[in-house]
């Protein structure tokens, strides 16, 4: 079973509301949910919609077709192309009309119906909502009992008023004589699901690593970290601050960092560019950050509430000077928590800034999960004990180590003192012009943290046979389409596997052995240079010209990987 | 106890006579004075010749990037407000480079002091005008002498509602001493601005220049009066004010964001039984 609702409508029109409803009900019944919202950078009108794909298998990506296509306004009509033959539309030809007619159209008068329930304007939502679920059959109890819980105790007026408006959804949808019915959802699929969206799995990771600082300024798709964030505050103790500026956010942070707190910040690649020297200072003085740089379409301002993978290389360059920095791109929702909560530790074992790189479509996007375990994410410190400190009568902040590391003290203790210094130091920190001994020994231990890396960064992820003939190589949030891609064309008999990577750097040439030149690989990419497939042929050697790219500023859809790979072997596979 | 000797003596790089020699003799003095447990105090700075007092004394210090000294001390005084927590760097770093966070630390109101040392020039790259050169003033990149109105940052420290801006002169050891001092002790964002020489690029703004112009502010003069403040924060000419210019009380961002009233953020430890419970909120 693979079902895709969408609701399709103005901005203001409260389409996430809706979306996430469905959504969240469905989780709860124990049906696999990946919810993606497309919308327009504005916040009243234009043409935005919420995808809901239900399935009894894990789903991590957009479908390309819709079977329940909720239209609120004229522009819609956009996704005819998805519907199929037996496709539902849900339409109320009062607000807008269709001179199409594609599928099974529905024409409900929602506003009449939710008058006559007693509701306003604004819960024409709910009939939408309790339309698509009375056509799937869905125990109206269960929406029912959703929206008294949210409504609650406070407005118990409105939750019984939006009960009566859904009744008559449910009433006119089971009128409606479908001539066969979409799918049906009496019954629960499993246990009850969490339903997590990607920044908030983002901060979860955080608040599982026991981050309690963050600095950031407003920037899509990288916003909702701190809003949710802000929300817990008080229960787990984190500070939230909104800075003036991305460049006030990094400096905070590694200020609030040096003082011995788990630090973060977030942006999108317009406020990472402003934090870059922040960045270079991370790597001078040693001074763990996490940051969260979640890809837009750019360059510039781009497209604010697109998608994205174009700042990969922007990600492992950024920062004047030569100093190691990790940069992990979580494949799904659930990875962006076990990402986030392993960049604190990874942050903390090196003395590194370590970046997290998201994009619009985790960002936004909302996932099932079965459960997440925090402590896969114990939290390790590296910090000097009281003991360690009584014992260290000539602490050096950046002593000279064999690993690269210096053992790290917070200011504060009574026994020595703490120092970051962004000129070139000694090993006190204090600045130095030593270009004899100390400028080359900094320049080498800074860098020699490297190896230790390389040994602590993950393999790339199969999905598929290790001995199938060709490889999709993919990163980061393409996971979900790749890997239905690869099961597409191996039912079709293509012997494919996807590897796919989430350590993207520093990246080691023992993890390319599956490259050879029988087996021939495609990189796909939602950028248009190709900066994953140059930088395994910059660390390899090997060159990567078979390539996938999309940079539409929407996520890719298996299908729209099956035909591209299929269209890649008709040209004799390079492009 | 914190004594002067423990305080250290370095060899420093700035030129002979500079008048950092006096802020740094005076942050000494005050360190000493306040009793102030070093290793529970960390001086921030960002970069130019200001900016390197901090390398040249025993402390925990934040020599950060050019500009970015006062964002750096929120985060530090944030995490850990048990810290004492100084910013000690020049006028192009404060007041130009770093002019946005200048604006928004005080509307913050974290507790930390911040003594800028006011020169009028920019020295580390050889003599160029600063956001507070005066006008006319004739450099190798202005040759036709300063167009810009300078930055007054006294008034603008008041009008952005600032609870303790003063103004000393780096050739008063005692006065200067004092100033800081009581920037220290103030709880808030405290300003000192400090009237320094620089001998080697600004020939016009030198000791007897300062020593002609500077006044105590009158017996009579009541610091917590915003609109004498005004009037004393633009004086600037044959006669330049210095002592408490403008002194309120507001409530830090400390206490009126709740989180750190009893213990600080650093000595919360995040409760992991907490985490499960939002779990369920996801349900």
């Amino acid at each position: 079973m693979d079902l895709t609702i969408k609701i399709a409508g103005e901005a203001g029109q409260g389409l996430q509301s809706v979306g996430g409803l469905l959504s969240r009900l469905f989780a709860r019944k124990g049906y696999h949910v990946f919810a993606n919202q497309v919308v327009q950078s504005r916040v009243r009108g234009g043409h935005n919609w919420f995808a809901i794909r239900i399935s009894d298998r894990p789903v991590h990506s957009p479908s390309f077709q819709t079977d329940i296509l909720v239209a609120l306004d004229k522009e819609s009509s956009c996704h005819l192309k998805e519907l199929k033959k037996d496709s539902v539309v849900i339409f109320d030809s009062r607000l807008a009309a269709f001179s199409f007619r594609q599928g099974r159209m529905l024409d409900v008068p929602m506003a009449d119906l939710a008058s006559k329930a007693g509701g306003n304007k604004l819960m024409i939502n709910t009939v939408a909502a309790s339309l698509v679920l009375g056509l799937l059959n869905f125990r109206p109890e269960d929406l029912f009992a959703f929206l008294r819980q949210s409504f609650g105790k406070k407005d118990e007026a409105t939750g019984e008023t939006n009960v009566r408006v859904a009744r008559e959804g449910y009433d006119f949808a089971h009128k409606f004589d479908l001539g066969g019915r979409i799918a049906d959802f009496s019954r629960p699929a499993g246990k009850p699901k969490m339903l997590v969206g990607g920044s908030e799995a983002v901060a979860l990771g955080a608040l599982a690593a026991g981050c309690q600082f963050i600095s950031a300024y407003p920037m899509s798709p990288s916003t909702g970290i701190m809003t949710y964030l802000a929300s817990k505050a008080d229960s787990c103790h984190i500070v939230v601050e909104q800075s003036e500026d991305e460049i006030a956010s990094i400096n905070m942070a590694l200020g609030a960092s040096f003082a011995g707190v788990r630090a973060m910040t977030a942006s999108s690649g317009g406020g990472f560019a402003l934090m870059v020297e922040g960045l270079s200072l991370a790597g001078m003085i040693e001074t763990p950050i996490v940051i969260v740089l979640a890809q837009r379409p750019a360059p510039a301002t781009g497209l604010p509430t697109r998608t994205a993978q174009e700042d990969l290389l922007f990600a492992v360059h950024a920062g004047h000077g030569e100093f190691p920095r990790v940069v992990i791109a979580p494949k799904d929702i659930e990875g962006c928590f076990y990402a986030t909560a392993r960049a604190f530790n990874l942050a903390d074992k090196y003395r590194i800034p370590v970046i997290v790189l998201t994009d619009q479509l985790l960002a936004d996007s909302f996932a099932t999960i079965d459960v997440l375990h925090p402590e896969e994410a114990v939290v390790r410190r590296y910090l000097m004990t009281e003991d360690e400190l009584k014992q260290a009568r000539d602490y050096k902040s950046f002593l000279l180590t064999r690993s690269g590391v210096s053992p790290r003290a917070l200011p504060g203790n009574p026994y020595c003192f703490v120092t970051a210094d962004s000129d070139e130091h000694d090993e006190y920190g204090r600045i130095t012009e030593d270009l004899d001994r100390m400028r080359p020994r900094m320049v080498e231990k800074r860098n020699r943290r490297i190896s230790g890396l390389l040994k602590e960064l993950k393999p790339p992820s199969w999905h598929g046979s290790r001995n199938a003939k060709e490889i999709l190589v993919g990163w980061g949030s393409t996971y979900g389409a790749l890997k239905e891609a690869v099961d597409t064309l191996c039912a079709d008999g293509v012997s494919i596997a996807l590897v796919h990577f989430e350590d993207l750097w520093p990246l080691d040439c023992k993890h390319f052995g599956f490259l050879n030149k029988k087996r021939p690989a495609v990189v796909v990419e939602n950028n248009f240079t190709g900066q994953f497939a140059n930088l395994i042929t910059r660390t390899t050697g090997i060159v990567m010209d078979r390539r996938i790219s999309k940079y539409d500023g929407l996520p890719f859809t298996a299908r729209e990987i099956v035909r591209a790979y299929r269209d890649l072997h008709k040209k004799g596979g390079r492009r | 106890m914190t004594r002067l000797e423990d305080l250290g003596n370095f060899e420093t790089a700035w030129c002979p006579g500079c008048g950092n020699f006096g802020i740094l003799d005076a942050l000494k003095d005050a360190l000493v004075k306040l009793d102030l447990d070093m290793h529970k105090t960390v001086l921030v700075s960002g970069i130019g010749q200001a900016a390197k007092e901090p390398q040249y004394l025993n402390c925990n210090f934040f020599n950060g990037l050019h500009g970015r000294a006062i964002p750096a001390a929120t985060g530090i005084k944030l995490a850990n407000k048990d810290l004492h927590v100084i910013v000690t760097s020049g006028d192009g770093d404060i007041y130009g480079e770093g002019g946005n966070h200048f604006i928004h630390a005080i509307r913050r109101n974290i507790d930390i002091t911040v003594i800028v040392h006011d020169n009028q020039i920019y020295g580390l790259t050889k003599g160029q005008a600063s956001p507070t050169s005066d006008p006319g003033f004739v450099t190798k990149v202005q040759p036709r002498g300063v167009i810009n109105e300078p930055v007054h940052p006294l008034a603008m420290a008041i009008a952005l509602g600032a609870g303790f801006v003063a103004r000393s002169f780096s050739g008063d050891k005692g006065h200067l001493s004092s100033m800081i001092q009581q920037a220290v002790a103030f709880k808030g964002f405290s300003l000192v601005d400090v009237l320094q020489p620089c001998l080697t690029f600004n020939k016009k703004n030198n000791f007897a220049w300062y020593k002609q112009r500077i006044r105590p502010l009158p017996q009579d003069y009541d610091s917590h009066n915003k609109v004498w403040a005004f009037e004393k924060a633009l004086q600037w000419g044959d006669t330049i004010p210095v002592g408490i210019i403008y002194r309120d009380g507001r409530s830090t961002y400390e206490d009126a964001c709740g989180l750190m009233n009893e213990k600080s953020i650093l000595s919360q430890t995040p409760d992991p039984a907490k985490l499960v419970e939002i779990f369920e909120e996801f349900f």
